[in-house]
């Protein structure tokens, strides 16, 4: 079988396969490790049991959602106070409530939001009108 | 292996049962529901209204007193962006001529025509700004308030257009660098690209506080309270002197009544 520029076609090629795969080979073996979440923050250090609004994992993958709801019943609805399935109560805010225990909101909340990739605006955006912790960094 | 239509069907049957039955037990199971409620201290009415005694703001407030905007612009975080367009509004002055159009005689004391009156959202009963808002950011609350959601705003500023009173403000800017008073950390700013106004202070309703400015004003020029409760502080203002509202040819019933 005769190929008519065989020599181009198949460095073409080449090149074409090391470029797309270059992000597989590239970051082989280093995959970024997951993020130190700090949780020492006076607020959290004075708690005699170390526990979040719902259980660990439910915050992890819900807590979004959590803020919707509270910022729907607050804004809409008028109702302030959150009475977890524990019984404990919570004003429902995000810049009084989870804010006051996660003060640290750059070695938290923007830690783990930069590693998930989150797109840069998006959580971000909410702190164009609420005020975020200060933290002296 | 053979089965026959009847025996196919009791295990049909059975089976439905059996996956009807997993609901019941799912709601058995099931612990407690958070629950979303009021706070125990908040203020309610079925209807909040303010009465504004421009007489005893002019006659007992010192001259050139501000102390309600102070108040309220310090609370919510209101910029001064220092020009006429861009300025944004939540409680403002204005001069007769402007705040009672078409109500004038033209021959009112001189004291009147240059004095200036104290504006806000009227918390209107038939508002147009939330009839005309394409996302419902801005809606009414049982109780009367005008509600912006911050959140759903598009800053189409059709309300702008639809309020007969000029209560809205856009923000054609970021208002954090301008705003002057101390900042208040416990409420959100605006951003660029939203609409806003008085909100009859929602917030501090909810922690069992009046409005900053009713608090603020020394010479109790300002009442705030429930419309529908004879007793409360605005009624008794109104039951005694003589009120007029903005623009009342409108039918949009505000909630601010002004004593002249
Ligand atoms: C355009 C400005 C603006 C943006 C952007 C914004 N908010 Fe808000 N938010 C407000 C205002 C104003 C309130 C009303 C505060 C009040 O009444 O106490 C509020 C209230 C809330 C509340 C309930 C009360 C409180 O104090 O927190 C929650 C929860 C909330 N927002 C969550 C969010 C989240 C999450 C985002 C981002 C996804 C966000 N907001 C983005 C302005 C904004
Ligand atoms: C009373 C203090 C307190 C409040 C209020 C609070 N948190 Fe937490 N949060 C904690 C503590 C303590 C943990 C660690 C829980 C654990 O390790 O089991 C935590 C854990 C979390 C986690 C999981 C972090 C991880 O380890 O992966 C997220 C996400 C989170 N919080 C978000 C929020 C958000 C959003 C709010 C507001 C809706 C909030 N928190 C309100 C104290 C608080
Ligand atoms: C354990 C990791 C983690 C921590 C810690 C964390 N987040 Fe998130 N957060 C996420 C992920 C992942 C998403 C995106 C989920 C998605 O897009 O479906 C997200 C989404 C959000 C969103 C929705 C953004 C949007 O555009 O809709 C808000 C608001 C938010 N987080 C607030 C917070 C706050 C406030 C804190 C700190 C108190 C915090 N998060 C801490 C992982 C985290």
């Amino acid at each position: 079988m005769k190929m008519y520029d065989g020599k181009y076609i198949l460095a073409g090629l080449i090149v074409f396969i090391v470029l797309a795969t270059f992000p597989v080979w590239f970051t082989h073996g280093k995959a970024a490790p997951p993020p130190e979440l700090k949780l020492d923050t006076p607020v959290i250090a004075k708690m005699a049991n170390k526990q979040c609004v719902l259980p660990k994992e439910e915050m992890i993958t819900g807590h979004m959602k959590l803020l919707n709801d509270w910022r729907t019943q607050v804004v809409r609805d008028g109702k302030r106070m959150y009475v977890a399935s524990d019984g404990k109560t919570y004003e429902m805010s995000l810049q009084n409530e989870c804010m006051k225990c996660h003060s640290n909101k750059t070695l938290f909340c923007d830690k783990c939001h930069n590693y998930a990739g989150l797109q840069k605006d998006a959580d971000p955006y909410c702190w164009n009108c609420h005020i975020a912790p200060k933290e002296n960094k | 292996m053979e089965t026959g239509r009847r025996n196919f069907l009791k295990i049909g049957g059975l089976c439905t049962l059996g996956l009807g039955s997993l609901r019941l037990v799912d709601a058995i199971a099931k612990t407690e529901e958070p629950k979303f409620l009021l706070n125990v201290q908040a203020l309610s009415a079925k209807r909040w209204a303010m009465a504004i005694d421009m007489k005893k703001c002019w006659e007992k407030g010192r001259p050139g007193c501000t102390d309600c905007t102070l108040a309220c612009h310090s609370t919510h975080n209101v910029p001064d962006i220092g020009t006429q367009k861009e300025e944004i509004k939540w409680i403002w002055e204005e001069k007769y001529e402007n705040v009672f159009p078409r109500q004038e005689s033209g021959m009112e004391p001189e004291a009147i025509r240059e004095k200036p009156f104290i504006l806000l959202c009227n918390h209107c009963t038939n508002a147009p700004c939330t009839r005309v808002c394409p996302t419902k950011a801005t809606f009414k609350r049982p109780d009367g308030i005008t509600m912006m959601d911050f959140h759903r705003c598009i800053g189409c500023r059709y309300c702008m257009a639809a309020c007969p009173y000029g209560a809205r403000s856009f923000n054609f800017r970021d208002p954090r660098p301008f705003i002057k008073t101390e900042l208040n950390t416990t409420f959100p700013t605006r951003e660029r690209g939203v609409v806003e106004k008085c909100n009859f202070c929602e917030e501090r309703l909810a922690a069992g506080k009046i409005p900053a400015c009713v608090e603020a004003c020394k010479c109790k020029a300002l009442c705030f309270g429930d419309l529908e409760d004879p007793k409360s502080d605005v009624r008794k203002a109104l039951a005694s002197q003589f009120s007029i509202r903005r623009k009342p040819e409108l039918g949009t019933e505000p909630g601010v009544y002004y004593v002249i």
